[in-house]
Order: C-alpha cells, then structure tokens, then sequence
C-alpha cells in the first residue's frame, strides 16, 4: 500500500534531506519490524504450546470407546458419550432459538428502525450486552429460566443460556452483512412496486445470506465451547444417560471436561484432554467451514 | 391490498419485537440480580460488603468484604492486559501498515484461531502446561497462583486487542500519513507521531473493552488461580477471582435461598456493574471519536 511505495521515495530523495536520519531509519524500522514478528512468534508459539499439550495428553484417550461410553469412576472406563451428544442437542436448540431472532433483530435494525433515542438507546444496550461476561448470562438464567420459570436445569434452560449469551453476536454479524447489501437493489425493487418486507425477503436477504452464515456460526461455535453459564443453572457432570426431551436433564463437553480437570487423579486429566481434544475438532471444522463460505462469498461479489 | 398492509405491519411489530428484545434482556439482568442482592443487602450492610477485607461467607465467622476478590480480579486481568495490550498494539501496526498482503492474509486468520478456542482449554493449558513450566523458573511459586492464568487470558484476548486496535488505525484518513510521508517522516515517526495518536481514540477504546473481558473472564481463573480470596496484590500468591467465586458456589452443595448462596447475586451484580462501566465508556469513546 502507499507506506510500501512512500520507502523507496524517501531513500532516492535529494541531498536536502537530513543525513542522519536517513541513515539511522532502515535499523530503527528493522528493530521495530523484528520486534513486531517476535511478538506475533510469541502467539504463535503459544497456539502450538496449547495445540501440543492438549493433543499429547489425550490423544492417546482417543477411541471408539471414549466416543461411546459414559462417564464413570474409573477414568480408564470413562467416556464423553452423554457429554457429546448433550453438547448436539444443545448446540440445536440455540440455532433454533437464536437465528430467528438474532436475525429478526438485525433486519429490524437495518431497514427499519427509525434515528432516534430508542434506536440509540438499543444500539448502546446492543454493545454493551455483546461485553456482558458469559457467567452474568449463566446467573440471569439461573434465576430466570430454572428457577421462575420452573425450567429446572434442563436442555432448555441451558439453550436459552446459550441464546441469550449469542444474540448480540448474532445480531451485530448479521448487521454488517446487510449492511454490505448495495441501497440500489433495494431501490429497484421498491420501484417496481415490492413491499418492504417483500424487498427484505427477496432481495437483501438472499444477497446477505452467506455474511448471516459466517457470523453465525462463528457465533454458534462460541456458544459450543462456553462453560461458566452452563456451570451456573446447574448442569449436572455425571449424566449416565441421554437426553429424551427439552427438560431433560445434560452435560455437555465443557462442563464434562471441567469436572475431570478438576480433579487431582492425573488419568482424568488425560480424559479431559481427550474431551478438549474433540471440541477442538468440532470446533475448527466449524471456523474451517466459516471461513470457507466467507472467501467464497468474497470472491463472488468481486 | 387491504391483506398485505396487515401483512406488513404484523411483520413490523415482531421484527420491532426481536429488536427490542436485547432491552428485555438487559431488564431481565438487572431485575435478576437485583432482586436477590437486595436480600442478600438486608442482612450485609452495603459499608461492610464493600470495605470490609475478608471473604468468608463459607466459614463459621461469615465476613462479607467483596475486596479480596476484587483484588484477584484485579491482579490477574493487570497481568492480561500487561501482556495483550502492547502486545495487541504492535500485532496492529505491524499487520496494518508493515506486513505484505500474503503475510497478513496468513496471520489473520490464525490470530482469529488464538480468539476462538474455548477458555475451558486454556484454563487446562494454564494449570497442567504453563504453572509446571513456570515451577521450573520459579521453584516456590504455588500450583495456583495468580500469574499463570493472567499470562495465558492476555495471550487469549490479545487477537481481539490486535483486531480492534487495527480498526482504529484503518479509520486514519491516508491523506494524513501521506501528509507525514510528505514531511520526511520516517515509516516510525509517521506510526507514532502521527498514525497511533490520530486513532488513539479508537485504541483506548479497544483497550478499555479488553479490560472488561479480562474481568468477566471466568474459566481461566476458575481453574489455575485457586478458590482462596486473598487481599493481595502478589502475582505469585493463589487468589479468587469473583467470577471464580460464583462457578465454586454454582458447583458446592449451597442451599438456594440461603445468604451463602445470595452472594453470588450480590458478588454478579458488582461484576455486571463493573462492566457495564467499562463497555458504556468504550462505547461513548468510539462513538464520538466516530462522529469527530
């Protein structure tokens, strides 16, 4: 870009310019560069700390088996099979819950929410509730769903959570999408007689549909991984049996995970590496997947 | 026609409805939270709950001073943001104006990846991978402390520090840095001399969001910093954190309804406020430094 162009310029200026600093501003430009790349190294090297710890430790814990059993005393004997699907189930009630809606609000935001107090009223509540800390959504369910509500600490409770944590990421993804939808397409159809809704359903959605995916399940995938809310309603960490319904009783893979981190025996320290081992890969086929789609999209507007 | 305009106006209302439905949550917290603090209120002073300095609630002589886990707080989100914060800055400048198209378009998305795993596995990588490791430097230095957790939750909101801040420095109008370039600056003094405090707005305001995500972080510290509410400012020490304290009563055996299990309403409702304050002043600051 133009600092790129503007170097070389500077190193072919005339005499006029000051010797000194000519000369200094290669080294002190190379020592901020090598500072920059050590730092981004650092992260890097951080990731592949992580990535090798947690796969070293339980990739061994790997098996058919593990993927199948339920969870037990005996680490050897333990599985994630409650935990695994627990975390399905729970993953497809928040999309159910909180697409529509994230969705809903986004469009409303966009095209119709007229400029004044309550919009900018909603915009500041928006940002501020997208920096709410994920265990203050996990205490409003907690008194909200289990306890008034009388939910219990059941898959839905837990999906509620879960929806109420990811709206706001939902909503500002599902924003900026609709937002990169060009005002003329609106216009032409507004002109040959569509109504607004109809102009949204058939137009400006379709075109901002691939933008809505990528938020949401860049979002989705957060809600996956989130422990603290699901800790406070209260799901349970030793469930030996499946769900059979919304107020069913679960665990889920973090919560699974968490129990055996925290205990001192070092086998289940191995099983819960091999749980973390297996939300990570649903986890990056998720951000894969994501990514895709948005290098797709961006290829095709261009 | 008369159909369609029906049609039209009860889309309107439900999708006026989902976009109002963030107030409701809002309402909800307050309302949630509040409720139970003011019972929790009846019976603890709000003097003793902010100045008092011991965290008992569990023990026989209950004592209600928030204090010390408002100082483990503190203490771990400090050591995060002493890392991600310049760290995060650099990352910015550099990806933004030093590194070529290909680098950037590599180290995006792997920053992104740092953003996206969940806390539960840092957590486990700060107990069993980073406190062992800094047991070999330091020999004395607790299974639980305060500095592993802080070191790893600064590499996990660094990304969104680099991201943000980046943001901030896009928004610089190019006809500024190419005023400076015009001026015989270097690349260096264009960066902080003029780039960095053009968009220092911005910045501040990404730094003050990390802030609030270092303090609501919860599964990092809940793991590797210990359950033990200490008034200290000591990195090496075990501290509870307030996110910490509500995951150990959210897990133990507390009966509702009881003051033990009220505090962690009154212990929340401190966190919601604390970071209400500091996503209501980023906020403010991007917005004006927006319409500036």
């Amino acid at each position: 870009m133009q600092p790129a162009q503007a170097a070389p310029m500077y190193a072919d200026s005339s005499s006029e310019a000051a010797p000194i600093e000519r000369a200094k501003w290669p080294i002190s430009d190379l020592i901020f560069q090598v500072c920059a790349l050590l730092a981004i190294l650092l992260a890097l090297s951080v990731i592949i700390a992580l990535l090798f710890d947690i796969f070293s430790d339980g990739f061994h814990r790997l098996s058919w088996d593990f993927l199948t059993s339920f969870p037990s005393r005996f680490a050897a004997k333990a599985g994630i099979y409650s935990a695994l699907v627990g975390s399905f189930c729970l993953m497809l009630l928040t999309i159910v819950f909180s697409l529509p809606l994230g969705v809903g609000a986004a469009i409303y935001l966009e095209e119709y929410a007229p400029k004044n107090r309550w919009t900018a009223l909603l915009e500041l509540n928006l940002a501020n509730l997208a920096g709410v800390p994920s265990i203050i959504y996990g205490i409003l369910a907690l008194q909200i769903f289990v306890r008034w509500l009388d939910f219990d600490r059941s898959l839905l409770s837990g999906a509620l959570a879960l929806t109420l944590l990811i709206l706001p990421v939902i909503i500002i993804a599902s924003r900026e999408a609709i937002r990169t939808v060009p005002r003329t397409l609106r216009e032409a159809s507004l002109a040959l007689g569509a109504t607004q809704w109809q102009t949204i359903w058939t137009q400006v959605l379709p075109v901002a549909l691939p933008g809505i995916m990528t938020g949401c399940i860049l979002a989705f995938s957060r809600a996956i991984g989130e422990t603290a809310p699901l800790i406070t309603i209260g799901a349970l960490t030793y469930v030996a049996f499946l769900p059979d319904g919304l107020f069913s009783s679960f665990t889920a893979l973090p919560i699974q995970a968490y129990n055996w981190v925290s205990r001192p025996q070092e086998a289940f320290h191995a099983n819960a590496a091999a749980a973390m081992v297996v939300l990570l890969i649903i986890l990056l086929s998720m951000n894969a997947f994501a990514i895709l789609l948005r290098v797709k999209y961006q290829k095709r507007t261009r | 026609m008369q159909r369609r305009k029906l049609a039209e106006s009860i889309i309107y209302c439900l999708l006026f409805l989902c976009g109002s439905l963030s107030i409701f949550v809002t309402t909800g917290i307050v309302i949630a939270l509040g409720i139970e603090a003011l019972g929790f209120f009846e019976h603890v002073s709000l003097w003793e709950f902010l100045f008092d300095t011991e965290w008992t609630p569990l023990f026989s002589i209950k004592r209600f001073g928030i204090a010390p886990l408002v100082a483990g707080t503190l203490l771990t989100s400090a050591i995060a943001l002493i890392i991600a914060l310049p760290l995060g800055l650099l990352v910015a400048v550099y990806l933004g104006e030093f590194a070529s198209e290909p680098l950037r378009r590599v180290l995006r998305p792997i920053l992104e990846l740092l953003a996206g795993i969940p806390t539960i596995v840092y957590g486990y990588f700060a107990l069993l991978f980073v406190t062992p490791l800094l047991q070999t430097l330091f020999p004395e230095l607790p299974g639980f402390n305060a500095l592993s957790p802080g070191l790893v939750m600064g590499f996990m909101i660094l990304p969104m520090v680099a991201s943000l801040s980046e943001d901030a420095l896009y928004s610089v109008p190019q006809g500024l840095k190419e005023a400076a370039y015009a001026m015989g600056c270097t690349r260096l003094q264009m960066v902080f001399k003029v780039l960095i405090p053009s968009a220092l707005g911005g910045i501040t305001a990404a730094f003050i969001l990390a802030m609030s995500r270092a303090v609501g972080e919860t599964m990092i510290v809940a793991i590797a910093a210990g359950q033990q509410p200490n008034l200290t400012l000591d990195p090496t020490s075990p501290v509870e954190t307030m996110t910490a304290y509500i995951v150990q009563i959210s897990l133990g055996d507390t009966p509702h309804g009881t003051l033990e299990y009220r505090t962690i309403f009154a212990v929340g409702l401190m966190l919601f406020l604390i970071t209400l304050l500091l996503n209501s002043v980023s906020f403010m600051i991007r917005n004006r430094y927006r319409n500036a």
